[in-house]
């Protein structure tokens, strides 16, 4: 695991951060569990300055090379990207979860794209405009995008290069229970946008924590 | 009445936030606070408290797992579980334990219905 203090971040920052994106992810957990109808269990937050080649090898090692993505971009006061990840093998299971369990296979299928655009879209919103209230801020949020193949593919890091290019990796993996469903969802923002970051992100510490700042 | 509460939570952000809250609502009240649940089990059974307001996410074990190790030591203590996962399950396990959830971020008035109830179980 990289080195914490990579991070351009103070602790309290990069604590404030993991915190916003802990309740924007439980959040997204809520929504995603209302969809399924399971109990959907989730990680503690990670959070870490990786090249953009390690972050597409961070997911595939995990789960080989056969994913699916949801993209969603964001941009306005933050600018970034936004991924719920899971391996093609769940995609079906996922539609068939969202879909209330009853449709035939042919449908199921037919349904997977939009069926998955939908399901990013709603878990993805959630997450972010959770963590835009927090910060006072909005973002505008872009359509879905779905992407099929290796980590790097669903980055769309085919231009970076070993040890360019640093991004702010930050993901949590979720399960469904009793349903064979697992997945990642990982926000990526490039070394610019941390400036900003890092201004909302000493705002909402000062307003969360009021006069005692320094303490 | 006043009351020490237990703040466990593994942001100390999260934690400066309930602090800020609990100081404007019940300026007498005193706190101990704890990053880790290995943290809140010693400081439970060194110095007590008749309140925990405790983090559902953290490392090692979660919030309701903890309820019930503070529970062990002491079988009334008051307990609130602070979470964005509003699941219904989680919600639904935080009530099997008697214990109360609350959503985060927390709201003052949601963390003043709880300092209630827990001094009118603390007086009885």
């Amino acid at each position: 695991m990289p080195a914490r203090t990579s991070l351009p971040l103070s602790d309290l920052e990069l604590d404030a951060l993991t915190e916003l994106v802990n309740i924007g992810v439980s959040r997204a957990a809520t929504s995603l569990r209302d969809m399924v109808g399971k109990q959907v269990t989730l990680s503690v937050p990670r959070i870490d300055l990786l090249s953009c080649v390690e972050a597409a090898r961070t997911i595939s090692e995990k789960e080989g090379n056969a994913l699916v993505g949801v993209h969603q971009s964001f941009e306005g006061d933050l600018t970034g990207r936004a991924l719920l990840i899971f391996p093609e093998a769940n995609s079906l299971e996922l539609v068939r979860a969202v879909t209330g369990g009853d449709l035939p296979l042919e449908d199921i299928v037919s349904l997977e794209q939009e069926a998955l655009a939908e399901t990013g879209n709603i878990i993805l919103n959630n997450c972010l405009s959770t963590i835009a209230n927090m910060l006072n801020r909005s973002f505008k949020i872009s359509l879905p995008q779905i992407v099929h193949g290796t980590g790097a593919t669903i980055f769309d890091l085919s231009g970076c290069e070993e040890g360019k290019d640093a991004v702010l990796f930050l993901y949590i993996d979720f399960n469904v229970m009793e349903r064979d469903i697992r997945g990642y969802i990982t926000m990526l923002m490039d070394l610019p946008a941390l400036t900003s970051l890092q201004k909302l992100l000493q705002e909402f510490i000062r307003r969360t924590t009021g006069e005692q700042s320094g303490a | 009445m006043t009351l020490k509460i237990l703040i466990v939570d593994d942001s100390r952000l999260a934690r400066m936030s309930v602090i800020r809250a609990l100081s404007r609502l019940r300026p007498d009240f005193t706190y101990i606070e704890a990053g880790h649940p290995d943290e809140a089990i010693t400081l439970m059974k060194g110095q007590g408290a008749q309140a925990a307001i405790v983090d559902f996410n953290m490392p090692g074990r979660d919030g309701l797992a903890l309820t019930s190790e503070l529970r062990a030591i002491d079988p009334d203590i008051p307990v609130a579980v602070l979470s964005a996962n509003a699941q219904q399950e989680i919600i639904s396990r935080t009530q099997q334990l008697g214990a109360t959830f609350l959503t985060k971020p927390l709201t003052e008035p949601a963390l003043d219905a709880f300092l209630i109830e827990a001094a009118t179980r603390q007086r009885k």
